[in-house]
């Protein structure tokens, strides 16, 4: 297959960057965007041209490392997939692909498709994790868990903080990752006892590194690569209110 | 370290204020709306006249109206301040964004519906409020309704705000419970059947008036 690469060059941070169009050849339709990119990275540094740079590590779709805009779609235009995901198959041969980094002010570029998403590092280190005293490991099931509780504490542990719901938001808002964090804990009782604390500290950072503001559009749902609900929106909402108001 | 921050100073606090504002000026509308219906009483405007001849000396009513005004200017000057905040979230846009595969128009224009509401509540009051509350005229509220609603650019003014007031509303109503964090399967029918109320039959309710009006003027009934 082949295909018209639009891709957004960014040299750094203080560059004003620029979309640049390149061919991509003889492209497998199993290919994955990213291999797409490798062949295409291959042919450029053969050329001695710079390499487009992009994040990748696990290329299974569950580190959360890769992350594009591709064609207006967080992670491309299929539903619950990572970019590395994400095969050639899915566009038509011959047509034209534009490729983004993420766009948020909390998601600076580093350089053309790579953002910098160290805000979520310090919005998990505000408060995503539990204090535990280490020592013994504790016996299995010493404390009686509901199944349906843990399957929904599960289901919002599965976000791997790609970002997707940050670039698809309007508003740029970390609310669907942050949700996610804080009802994964606080449906749990290891992490429940540190609840308050832990929703007023993370949404505080959260305000604090430029993410926008929930709209409820629900776009993060539609492009989460877990397809995480924005159920765990609205509970984070009702700890904050319990927090602040209770 | 101490992150903790008050209430209004954190993104989700200042949308559970718009929430709660909306809901509220959700129940002036019911209010509103239901006195109004006294102007289809075929008596010449003497039960409307009486209505809001009440509604201006009433000690109550007018406390409350305060509380009224004060959820107005909440609610526009904080939905304003939280655009532009979700703006400088955003300070470089995407050159393609396929936003409608994901969400729909009406949860991503409430801003823009907002602000035309806010231009019919200025032109909404200037007709009827100032010259009778604030300037003191006395005339009969029924005659100026008749009056203004002779005007067809008038009226379509009219329908078309309130028929994006539905819009917003269409989104407002329901996201208000979601931010609230009130979500679950029980919750979530009600709160959809309740909303179908605010954005359609209410709304339905208030165009119903300048249309009647203006069929009755050019039909020659008033």
């Amino acid at each position: 297959m082949n295909f018209i690469l639009k891709a957004w060059r960014q040299k750094n941070g203080n560059d004003k960057g620029m979309f640049v169009a390149y061919s991509a050849h003889d492209i497998s339709p199993d290919a994955s965007f990213l291999e797409m990119l490798d062949v295409l990275n291959d042919e450029l540094v053969k050329k001695g041209e710079e390499p487009i740079a992009f994040d990748h590590d696990c290329r299974e779709g569950i580190c959360g490392s890769c992350g594009l805009m591709i064609n207006g779609r967080a992670h491309g235009p299929q539903r619950g997939i990572a970019t590395c995901e994400l095969r050639m198959r899915s566009f038509k041969d011959g047509s034209s692909i534009v490729v983004e980094p993420w766009r948020a002010a909390a998601f600076p570029v580093i350089k053309d498709l790579v953002v910098d998403r160290s805000s979520f590092d310090r919005i998990m280190e505000a408060g995503g994790f539990i204090s535990v005293k280490t020592g013994g490991s504790p016996d299995a099931n010493a404390i009686p868990i509901p199944k349906s509780i843990s399957e929904e504490a599960m289901d919002a542990a599965a976000c791997i903080g790609c970002g997707a719901c940050v670039a698809a938001c309007k508003n740029s808002s970390a609310m669907l990752f942050v949700g996610a964090k804080v009802s994964h804990l606080a449906l749990l009782p290891q992490g429940r006892s540190e609840r308050t604390e832990r929703v007023e500290h993370m949404i505080a950072q959260m305000d604090e590194e430029g993410f926008g503001g929930c709209s409820n559009t629900y776009a993060c749902e539609a492009e989460c690569p877990k397809e995480i609900s924005v159920v765990h929106i609205a509970r984070l909402n009702r700890e904050y209110l319990r927090a602040k108001l209770v | 370290m101490n992150k903790k921050t008050n209430l209004l100073n954190s993104s989700v606090g200042r949308k559970f204020l718009m929430g709660a504002t909306g809901l509220f000026l959700c129940s002036f509308l019911v209010i509103h709306l239901s006195g109004n219906l006294l102007l289809f009483k075929n008596d010449g405007g003497i039960a409307f006249d009486a209505y809001s001849e009440f509604m201006a000396t009433n000690l109550l009513i007018r406390t409350i109206e305060i509380g009224l005004f004060a959820g107005f200017l909440a609610h526009i000057i904080f939905g304003a301040w939280l655009w532009l905040d979700n703006r400088r979230a955003r300070p470089q846009r995407y050159e393609i964004n396929k936003a409608s595969d994901s969400s729909t128009l009406a949860s991503r224009t409430t801003f823009l519906t907002g602000s035309i509401v806010f231009i019919f509540l200025v032109v909404h009051l200037n007709t009827f409020f100032v010259p009778t509350r604030i300037l003191g005229i006395e005339l009969s509220m029924y005659d100026l309704v008749v009056e203004a609603f002779k005007n067809p650019v008038y009226d379509a003014f009219y329908v078309i705000a309130i028929a994006l007031l539905g819009y917003h509303l269409r989104h407002g109503f329901q996201s208000a419970f979601q931010t609230f964090g009130i979500r679950g399967q029980k919750y979530l029918m009600l709160v959809n059947i309740v909303a179908l109320i605010f954005w359609l039959i209410i709304p339905i309710g208030y165009i119903s008036m300048p249309l009647y009006f203006l069929w009755a003027h050019l039909s020659g009934v008033n």
